[in-house]
């Protein structure tokens, strides 16, 4: 099989470019850093073509590349600035529940058809915004579990963190996305303690 | 008995690992008879759902969604490639 006939570097960036870099933003929700690991993977594409075997397209090499630059890249950052206590903070809906831990202000009813939702361009870009609104760390654990799909322990490691307090996390920051669509997409009122 | 403020770490932890047998079956209970909890769950499946719609979305190749290089960082990558 003729490697060099599958990859054709010149065409990389009008091909590829933007896929790649609509992977990276979705991770990383910065335009700079996003760009800089589209260019990192072209670069590693580039030295590492000897490599490409042609068993996967062209796309898929290039997206394991930048997975793995990805996941280079939050390493770094943790370990440069691993996460602390007080990170977990209070419960996100603290001020919802009364002295025994029950409601006072239940989560209101969204309604409509979630598979509707899943549909729509501007629910998907309000969720983003949110998740943006999170705190990096927050931002970072739940785009692992949810949106890349890794393992608990798996996030763990990159994330330099207990399992305990992992899912402290994931609890916190899923809990504070659901207050941030519940406001600003839904407007709804929250529902009345019973 | 469980508070809705554990049943919601609980719901959130579920997605996380399989919780032990005792709790598990705490948490059912409490949200077969409470409402606002049962909500809670269903919202945080959907937030999950949504993300995971998120990622099919952005990787389905020529999908229009959402944002695209920028002409200053097409060329540049472009150019890096041509002279590494």
């Amino acid at each position: 099989m003729a490697k060099s006939a599958t990859l054709d570097p010149s065409t990389w960036v009008d091909r590829y470019g933007d896929y790649l870099f609509r992977y990276a933003m979705l991770r990383l929700r910065d335009r700079s850093a996003a760009e800089d690991m589209v260019q990192e993977t072209f670069l590693a594409a580039l030295k590492g073509r000897g490599t490409y075997s042609g068993d996967a397209s062209e796309a898929t090499w290039l997206v394991g590349i930048l997975k793995h630059k990805i996941a280079d890249h939050y390493r770094r950052q943790f370990r440069e600035a691993p996460l602390e206590g007080g990170d977990l903070g209070d419960h996100p809906d603290a001020g919802h529940f009364d002295g025994t831990g029950h409601w006072t202000t239940g989560p209101a009813e969204w309604g409509g058809n979630p598979a509707d939702l899943y549909r729509q361009g501007e629910f998907l870009d309000r969720f983003r915004t949110c998740l943006s609104g999170l705190s990096p760390k927050h931002a970072d654990a739940f785009t692992l579990r949810e949106i890349e799909g890794l393992g608990t322990a798996e996030i763990c490691k990159v994330l330099c963190v207990s399992e305990t307090n992992l899912w402290v996390i994931l609890h916190r920051a899923r809990a504070l996305l659901r207050r941030c669509l519940e406001t600003s997409w839904f407007g709804a009122t929250a529902g009345k303690g019973s | 008995m469980l508070s809705c403020k554990d049943v919601t770490k609980l719901v959130s932890e579920s997605m996380d690992r399989s919780l032990p047998l005792g709790k598990r079956i705490g948490m059912r209970l409490h949200l077969l008879i409470c409402k606002f909890c049962a909500r809670y769950e269903r919202q945080l499946l959907l937030i999950r759902e949504t993300a995971r719609r998120l990622a099919a979305t952005v990787e389905a190749p020529g999908e229009p969604l959402g944002e695209t290089l920028s002409v200053e960082a097409r060329e540049r990558i472009r150019e890096s490639i041509r002279n590494p």
